[in-house]
């Protein structure tokens, strides 16, 4: 099999003809596009950062005594498999296992966001239980500006993961469908690098002594 | 409490009301304002109608998905609100003028006036003016059928449109907010701002601002991967090198303004304490993300004007640019330096003199390149084959004037002498003494450039003389007094002043704004002749100024798909060497279907849809906002599901267009550049030999 690479990331291959060329130019576009919203983030960790401290707090709740590591860690578990299992999806479809392995792996990938949002959720509401709202400080503002950001874009990702499957069983696997999996399968790993970051910057920067 | 129906919107939110209730000069020049544009859309509408022209404005240009129509509508919002932006000023001059220890405006209201005249020149003239003109040109420039998103670019316009279409609102329902363009809190937060001014100035800004996002990937995904073949980077004109760099600052440097706005929305929506004075709030954050933006955007703005600069003044000296190389690495280092310099923007709000001294410096050195584009453009015009046409009347004014304000600029950058004059009316001038010179003459030469390729006729050359000296000297009179005033102590931002000696500076810049006045208006009347006067001025063959890129190469307007077969590129200025070598309008070997991008109305939905979106939220009207958000996200969701979105033009179509064009150059008499601006001139150009001594590196 001849590889040419024509954008960076995993590429669909020659033998997808059509879709493959087509992809160029489109998903070179969609790693622009993160790469700007990757600037939306460093700028809001940026001022989590600046306000992470006694003053940022006002002499209200801090991390710990909202923060509950053991869900958090759960959270990060699931949502690095679910990039696993979304990179098999990719590769199932670069190498033509057919529709319904596809689907499969994104079903699995689209289970595991829905728990890492609902896992996400649960804590959030312990949060507003502890008082750590972002009324309250600028800390928390940071906060809730910065981690539910992420949730959002997970919740987009789901979205789309189910927009993608409904595309699957109506347009079939069209040269655009390809793409498009393409796109979001950036965009999921995308997410995944942003968590690494929350949870090394706000979680277990927050609980560090 | 607010209504469940219409939020905060009652019978008060109208600037009309108010003005009934208390006809102060001040009311009635905002209720004159909200008339104005109720009237003014109002007779838009009975025009389209009187000559039945909605059927051909849904087809021809809301739903077209092609770049030049999508360009052109840029540039004729960017038009429309100029004269908004203009009469505002000339407004604030007048203030002034009459400003010792009084005057006829309050000072709410004139600090309504220099947010929203700031909103607008930056946001809503030049940024449009600027995506509207990179739109028209850079693809037909690299040898490209379209952008490569073709639906995202109308998206991209749409979302430009709301915002305009917010502060035009804002005249008529509520009001504007008081905080400058830059719009700081705590000043703009909730505890000092409640109303919906600063509402106003979020929602336009932001929705906007995601549209120049999206315009900036489109701009640099097309020149990275549309270029045609042969189009080396190192082949592009000078304009698309710009265009790069613009691209690159909208897709790093919007993204801090998104985020500002929003923080500051969630501030004053959802009580958040971003930048509020109390409970750990930080504004200086905000400052810092505004300016992480706001610098890098006065080079999104003045570079691709550079670009335009370096096509004007190679075309009209019948030279090629002298010093590519230089001329690239500058434009280059412009941009990446844009992005080291914001806090020279406040120097005096607190940080310490080695930071301040490192910016300073780092300021200071972005003269260095941009002295490097002076010196190249003046060594173009040494022995070139210069005619005195209008867009070089605009170069030169430029030159001079922007000198003066590249030389205060760099007085600018030491923190020490900013200390002294910042927050003064000598950093008003130093603004406009670039932006104006820079940006806006930049533009108007280029709308006198490639009108012709974009209409099939030239605007009237005495009309336009007049406009560009009228621009010049109004110019120099209304902002080189300023800096005098400012120098002598005269804050910005001030509605009145208590100093009888600043009296007389106030007079000569009333005067100049009356020049500016004077110049707008032979603008619009230069529009109206031309139109009038089409047949004499047609240059449909295309190429009346002797042009160098690939854009001239084509008919005048071109076709939807640009090039009946796309150009093989074997030099820099290819269509100048292809005249001199006498290869131009050759007919190629075989002509091919061309694929084309369909019409949609998604950009057109997506408009109006964030333009509800939009007053929903600044009136608290959350039934609406939710359901023009869902019907938008829905609109665009749906349509991912629709596949047959080309149509193709068959071989044999283009093949004809494309010989009945060749037949006619053939047939037309090339003119000299003496006739350049004669009714002979049609658009077919006599070759003349290329100067290739200076150009040689």
């Amino acid at each position: 099999m001849s590889t040419s690479n024509l954008h960076p990331g995993l590429n669909l291959g020659d033998h997808h003809g059509e879709a493959h060329e087509g992809a160029e130019t489109i998903v070179f576009g969609f790693w622009i596009f993160l790469m700007s919203d990757l600037v939306i983030f460093g700028l809001v960790f940026a001022s989590y950062l600046t306000v992470a401290n006694p003053m940022g707090m006002a002499g209200g709740p801090g991390p710990e005594d909202a923060f509950d590591l053991a869900s958090i860690f759960a959270q990060t578990m699931i949502l690095l498999t679910s990039s696993l299992t979304f990179g098999f999806a990719t590769l199932a479809m670069r190498h033509e296992r057919g529709r319904a392995a596809i689907a499969r792996w994104l079903g699995v990938s689209l289970l595991l966001g829905l728990v890492f949002l609902s896992l996400e959720l649960r804590d959030f509401a312990h949060m507003i239980e502890a008082g750590a709202v972002p009324q309250h400080s600028g800390y928390w503002s940071a906060f809730w500006g910065l981690v539910p950001l992420h949730g959002l874009h997970v919740a987009v990702g789901c979205l789309w993961l189910m927009v993608m499957l409904a595309q699957m069983a109506t347009l079939g696997l069209i040269p655009v469908v390809k793409t498009r999996l393409l796109r979001l399968g950036l965009f999921w790993h995308f997410l995944d690098l942003i968590w690494v970051a929350i949870f090394s910057i706000v979680y277990l920067g927050g609980l560090m002594p | 409490m607010t209504d469940a129906l219409f939020g905060r919107l009652d019978l008060s939110s109208l600037s009309i009301w108010h003005a009934l209730q208390d006809p102060t000069p001040s009311e009635l020049v905002a209720a004159g304002a909200a008339m104005a544009v109720i009237l003014g859309g109002l007779g838009v509408l009975v025009l389209l109608t009187w000559f039945r022209l909605w059927g051909p404005l849904w087809r021809d240009w809301l739903t077209s998905v092609d770049h030049k129509r999508i360009g052109i509508m840029y540039c004729a919002l960017a038009l429309i609100m100029l004269a908004r932006g203009v009469i505002e000023g000339v407004l604030m001059r007048t203030q002034q003028a009459f400003g010792l220890d009084g005057g006829f405006l309050t000072p709410d209201h004139f600090s309504q006036l220099f947010s929203t005249h700031g909103t607008i020149m930056i946001f809503f003239v030049a940024m449009p003016f600027i995506a509207g003109v990179i739109n028209y040109v850079m693809p037909l420039q690299i040898g490209a059928r379209d952008m490569a998103f073709p639906v995202m670019n109308q998206i991209s316009l749409g979302l430009t449109a709301t915002g305009a279409a917010l502060v035009m609102i804002s005249l008529v329902l509520g009001k504007f907010s008081t905080g400058g363009w830059a719009n700081y809190p705590p000043y703009t937060g909730a505890d000092f701002q409640p109303g919906p001014g600063p509402d106003y100035w979020i929602w336009a800004i932001t929705l906007a601002g995601i549209g120049t996002t999206l315009s900036g990937i489109n701009f640099a995904v097309t020149i990275y991967k549309e270029r045609a073949p042969g189009m080396h980077f190192l082949r592009m004109p000078i304009f698309c090198w710009t265009v790069i760099c613009t691209s690159i600052i909208m897709i790093f440097a919007l993204p801090p303004l998104t985020v500002a706005a929003l923080m500051l929305a969630a501030d004053r929506y959802l009580e958040f304490h971003f930048f509020t004075n109390d409970l750990g709030g930080n504004m200086m954050n905000y400052v810092n993300l505004f300016w992480l933006f706001g610098h890098p955007e006065v080079y999104l703005l003045v570079i691709p004007c550079y670009g335009m600069f370096s096509e004007v003044i190679t075309t009209y000296s019948g030279k090629r640019i002298y010093g590519y190389m230089s001329m690239v690495y500058a434009t280059m280092s412009i941009a990446v330096l844009s992005f080291c310099v914001w806090l020279h923007h406040f120097f005096t709000m607190g940080q310490s003199a080695n930071v301040n001294a490192a910016f300073g410096i780092a300021s200071m050195a972005i003269a260095v390149p941009t002295g490097v584009k002076i010196y190249n453009w003046i060594a173009t015009l040494f022995r070139g084959r210069v005619r005195m046409t209008v867009p070089m009347i605009y170069a030169v004014g430029f030159f001079y004037l922007f000198t003066i304000g590249g030389l205060t600029g760099v007085m600018l950058a030491n923190p020490v002498i900013s200390y002294q004059v910042h927050n003064t009316l000598f950093l008003v001038a130093h603004f406009h003494n670039v932006i104006i010179p820079g940006v806006l003459f930049g533009l108007l030469a280029g709308y006198h450039y490639w009108f012709p390729k974009a209409f099939g006729f030239r605007l009237h050359e005495g009309w336009g003389r007049a406009a560009a000296v009228l621009w010049i000297v109004g110019f120099s009179f209304t902002f080189l007094p300023l800096y005098w005033l400012g120098l002598h102590g005269m804050p910005r931002r001030s509605p009145t002043f208590a100093e009888p000696s600043f009296q007389p500076m106030m007079w000569l810049a009333l005067f100049g704004a009356a020049l500016i006045l004077s110049a707008l208006t032979c603008l619009a009347i230069q529009l109206w002749i031309s139109i009038r006067r089409r047949d004499q001025l047609a240059v449909p063959l295309g190429d009346p100024w002797d042009g160098r890129a690939l854009e001239w190469s084509i008919p005048s307007p071109p076709p939807p798909y640009n090039f009946a077969v796309v150009p093989h590129v074997t030099a820099r200025d290819d269509f100048a060497e292809a005249k001199a070598a006498g290869r131009a309008y050759a007919e190629p070997e075989a002509y091919e279907d061309i694929e084309m991008p369909n019409n949609t109305a998604i950009g057109l939905i997506v408009c109006v849809c964030s333009t509800l979106m939009g007053v929903a939220l600044v009136f608290w009207i959350w039934w609406l906002a939710v359901l023009s958000l869902a019907v938008m996200l829905l609109a665009l969701v749906g349509r991912t599901f629709h596949t047959r979105n080309h149509h193709v033009i068959p071989a044999a179509r283009v093949a004809a267009e494309h010989r009945a064009w060749l037949a006619k150059v053939q047939a037309a008499t090339a003119v000299d550049r003496l006739q350049e601006t004669h009714t002979r001139n049609m658009g077919r150009a006599m070759p003349e030999r290329p100067n290739r001594t200076e150009a040689a590196e």
